[in-house]
C-alpha cells in the first residue's frame, strides 16, 4: 500500500513520504500545522486513496483514552434493572465499542483518525501508548482481549495547543505541514476551482498573503477561508481589477468578511486601512 | 556512517533517541524512501524530529553533515556502474520516464555515463566519496551523497535541498535546551503552579457509574479539577543591559512552555511601551500594539514580566524617554495600563536582589508593580507563582 496523493488533495513530497513511512512500518503518524492546513482532510484522503474504511475519533477536552477502547454504559444497565429487563443479566449488552475497537475488529486494513489530540488532557496520549503499540487491549468486564488482526494506519493531528509527551512522540512519525507557499496554494486552489481565471487567482492570492502578514491578527485567514472567498468572488462575478489597486492597503477588499471571521481582526484591519489612507 | 550522522545530530543538541534512530534504519531497510538525498532528508526528519521548532536545527545539522560527507569514513568504496543503471531504472516512475523520454533518453544516458566517468576519476584520484552496493547502511545499493537526481525537479516539486539550505523553519525555533539542574527544579515548581488552585469537584459521571455499579446505592465520587487550565503571558526584556540574563530567561521560558494550557510570549526592550514583538529579528517589521495584546489576552491570563528593570528613570517616566523611538506616552503609563488589565501581574528580575535598592529605575518599577517584583531564583519564582495564583 502506498499513498501517492489524490485528485482532490495536494500532498507535498515530504508529506507523502511521512504517510508512506507510517503505512509501511505500521506506526502512528503525528501531523501538526496551523488550522486549515489539511490535517483532518489528509486522513480522509489516505483512507479514500487506499480504499479502506476511515474511523474517526474527534477529541474534546473531556475525552478519555478509555473511550477509544470501550465504555461500560452503567446508566442504561441501572435503568434496565429498574425496569426488570432481562438484558441486564449480561454485562456485554452494556459494553459500547470505541473507535479503536471498531478498527481492530475490521479484519482488514483501516485508517484511524485521532483528530486534535492536543485538546485532551496532557496524560491522554500516554494512556494510549500501550494500545497503539500492541494494537490490543483487555476488556475487564467481559474478560476478553481484543486484538487487531491487521494493524490499522493511525493518523493523529494536533493544533499545537499543548505539547505532547516524549514517550508518545518517539513512537510516531512526525510531519509538520508548513503553511502552503504561493505555488502550493495555487495547486490547492486549482484542485477546488479548476476553471478559475488565472488573473483572478493571482490578484486574490496577493491580497490573501498580504492579509496574512498583518501583525496582531487573532486568526490569520487559512486555506479554507481563501477557498470560501474565491467561491464568493466567482459567484458575485467580481473582476480581478477590483482586487488590484495601486493602493491596495487603503481599501478593504471586496467580500473580505469571508477572509476575516473574527470581529476584532476586522476592526484591526479596518483601522490599518484607515491609517494607511490618512498617511497617503 | 549513519551512526556518525546520528551522533552528529546528537552533538548538535537535537533530542534524538536510539529508538528513533532504529526506526530510521528500519524505514531504510523497508525502502520507504528512494535513495535520493531529498528523500533521505525527508525520511530522516520524519523519523527523528518530533517538533517543528527543531526543524531548523535539523536543517543546519543536515546541511553541515552532508556537505562534509567526502571526509566521512565508510563511504570509500567505488560504486558499480550496474548499480547506477539499476537505481535509475528502479526509481523512475512511469511519468518521470515519459518526461525523460521527451528530453531524449539517449542524451541522458550519455550525461549519465559522463558522470560515471567523473566519479571513476575521482576514485582514482583518491578522493573517494560514493557509497557502495550492498554494504552501505543506506540500504542495498548504496547511496550517492550529492544525489544524482534523474527524476529531479518534477512538476512543481521543490527540492529538499532548498528546504534545508533556506532554513525555512528558522522562525519556529523558540527553545533552548534545558541544561542546568536549577531550571529542572524551576520546571517542577512551575508544574506545581499549574496544578495548584485545582480544587476537587464532583465527578458526575463517576458518581453515576459508581452508583449504578452499586446497584443504585449512592456512591459519590470526587476528583481534582482538570489541572492544566493556567494560561500564561510572558513579557521578556531582550537586548541591552539584559544580555547577561537573557539565557536564564530563555531557559525559564522553554521550561515553562509545556506546562500550561496556553503560553504566549512577547519581547520588549527595557520598558514596555505601546507595542511589543514576537520575533526579535523582525522586531521593526512585526509589532503588536499593546492595546491589542491587552484586548486579546483577557484577565484570566497570568502575566509574568522578566526584565532587569535597569535603565535611566527617564525611560520610565518621560514621554519620549525610550532609547529607541519617540514614545508618545511614558512607560509608566503603559505599565499602569497593563496592571489595570492584569492586576496580579508579577515582575521577575534576574539582577541580584541586593542591588535593587541602588537602582532608581528598579525602585520605580517595583513601586508601579506594587512590590510584586521577585528575583529570578527558585525562591523568587515560587513566591511569584504563589502571588499569581492568589
Ligand atoms: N492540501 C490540500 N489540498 C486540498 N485542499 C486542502 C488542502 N489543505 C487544505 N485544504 C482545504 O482546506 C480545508 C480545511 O482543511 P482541514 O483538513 O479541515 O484542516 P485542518 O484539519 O488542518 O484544520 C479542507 O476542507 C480543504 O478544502
Ligand atoms: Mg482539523
Amino acid at each position: 500500500m502506498r499513498f501517492e496523493g489524490t485528485d482532490s488533495y495536494v500532498a507535498t513530497p515530504d508529506l507523502m513520504l511521512a504517510v508512506n513511512a507510517a503505512i509501511t512500518l505500521q506506526r502512528p503518524l503525528l501531523i501538526k500545522g496551523e488550522p486549515g492546513t489539511g490535517k483532518t482532510m489528509l486522513a480522509e484522503e489516505v483512507a479514500g486513496a487506499l480504499g479502506v474504511p476511515l474511523l474517526q475519533w474527534h477529541i474534546k477536552s473531556t475525552t478519555k483514552a478509555q473511550q477509544g477502547l470501550y465504555e461500560y454504559d452503567a446508566v442504561s444497565r441501572l435503568r434496565d434493572s429498574q425496569l426488570g429487563d432481562e438484558k441486564v443479566k449480561d454485562i456485554s449488552n452494556y459494553i459500547v465499542k470505541g473507535v479503536l475497537w471498531q478498527a481492530f475488529e475490521q479484519g482488514k486494513p483501516s485508517v484511524i483518525l485521532i483528530d486534535e489530540v492536543d485538546k485532551a488532557d496532557i496524560e491522554f496520549p500516554n494512556d494510549l501508548l500501550r494500545e497503539l503499540d500492541r494494537m490490543e487491549f483487555h476488556v475487564y468486564e467481559t474478560r476478553e482481549t481484543v486484538r487487531a488482526a491487521v494493524r490499522p494506519i493511525v493518523i493523529i493531528t494536533s493544533n499545537n495547543e499543548k505539547e505532547l509527551p516524549d514517550a508518545f512522540l518517539r513512537r510516531c512519525f512526525f510531519h509538520y505541514i508548513k503553511f502552503p507557499d504561493k505555488e502550493t496554494m495555487g495547486r490547492i486552489v486549482d484542485v477546488h476551482f479548476p476553471k478559475l481565471k488565472q488573473n483572478l487567482l493571482r490578484e486574490a492570492m496577493e491580497v490573501f498573503f498580504e492579509l496574512r502578514e498583518v501583525p496582531g491578527m487573532k486568526k490569520k485567514p487559512s486555506t479554507s477561508e481563501l477557498l470560501d472567498w474565491l467561491k464568493l468572488l466567482v459567484a458575485e462575478d467580481i473582476p480581478p481589477e477590483a482586487l488590484r489597486s495601486k493602493d491596495r492597503k487603503t481599501v478593504v477588499p471586496p467580500l473580505a468578511g469571508a477572509l476575516l471571521k473574527n470581529e476584532q481582526d476586522v476592526h484591526l484591519f479596518e483601522r490599518l486601512v484607515f491609517m494607511a489612507r490618512q498617511n497617503r | 556512517m549513519l551512526i556518525d550522522f546520528f551522533l552528529h545530530l546528537k552533538s548538535k543538541k537535537l533530542p534524538v533517541s536510539t529508538r528513533e534512530f532504529l526506526t530510521l534504519l528500519e524505514a531504510l531497510k523497508e525502502r520507504v524512501a528512494s535513495n535520493s538525498i531529498d528523500d533521505f532528508y525527508f525520511l530522516a526528519r520524519t523519523c527523528l524530529v518530533k517538533d517543528e521548532t527543531h526543524y531548523d536545527k535539523f536543517d543546519q545539522a543536515f546541511g553541515e553533515y552532508f556537505k562534509g560527507v567526502q571526509q566521512v569514513p565508510g563511504l570509500d568504496a567505488d560504486i558499480p556502474e550496474e548499480w547506477l543503471k539499476m537505481m535509475m531504472k528502479k526509481h523512475l516512475t512511469p511519468e518521470e520516464k515519459a518526461k525523460l523520454e521527451k528530453l531524449g533518453w539517449d542524451k541522458l544516458m550519455e550525461e549519465f555515463k559522463k558522470r560515471l566517468e567523473e566519479q571513476k576519476e575521482r576514485h582514482a584520484g583518491g578522493s573517494k566519496w560514493i557509497g557502495t552496493g550492498g554494504s552501505s547502511p543506506f540500504g542495498h545499493g548504496g547511496y550517492h551523497p550529492e544525489g544524482i537526481r534523474i527524476g529531479g525537479k518534477s512538476a512543481g516539486n521543490r527540492t529538499a535541498i532548498k528546504v534545508w539550505e533556506n532554513r525555512e523553519y528558522r522562525n519556529l525555533d523558540d527553545t533552548v535546551e534545558l541544561g542546568t539542574r536549577n531550571i529542572k527544579i524551576a520546571l517542577r515548581r512551575l508544574r506545581r503552579f499549574a496544578r495548584e488552585g485545582a480544587e476537587d469537584e464532583l465527578d458526575l459521571d463517576g458518581t453515576i457509574t459508581g452508583t449504578a455499579r452499586n446497584a443504585g446505592w449512592l456512591d459519590i465520587k470526587m476528583r481534582p479539577e482538570r489541572h492544566n487550565k493556567v494560561k500564561v503571558l510572558l513579557f521578556l526584556d531582550i537586548g541591552g543591559s539584559m544580555d547577561d540574563h537573557i539565557k536564564v530567561c530563555e531557559e525559564l521560558f522553554s521550561a515553562a512552555k509545556s506546562e500550561f494550557k496556553h503560553l504566549e510570549y512577547f519581547y520588549f526592550h527595557n520598558c514596555i511601551y505601546d507595542y511589543v514583538w514576537k520575533d526579535n529579528r523582525r522586531r521593526h517589521g512585526e509589532r503588536f500594539p499593546l492595546w491589542d495584546v491587552m484586548h486579546k489576552y483577557g484577565e484570566d491570563y497570568k502575566v509574568v514580566v522578566v526584565g532587569d528593570a535597569t535603565m535611566s528613570p527617564y525611560e520610565i517616566l518621560q514621554p519620549g524617554g525610550s532609547v529607541e523611538y519617540s514614545n508618545e506616552e511614558a512607560g509608566a503609563t503603559w505599565l499602569q495600563r497593563m496592571l489595570d488589565t492584569w492586576p496580579r501581574a508579577v515582575w521577575l528580575n534576574p539582577e541580584p536582589e541586593r542591588l535593587w535598592d541602588y537602582r532608581h529605575s528598579i525602585e520605580l518599577i517595583r513601586t508601579i508593580f506594587n512590590s510584586r517584583m521577585y528575583p529570578l531564583t527558585l525562591a523568587g519564582l515560587e513566591t511569584a507563582m504563589r502571588q499569581l495564583n492568589k
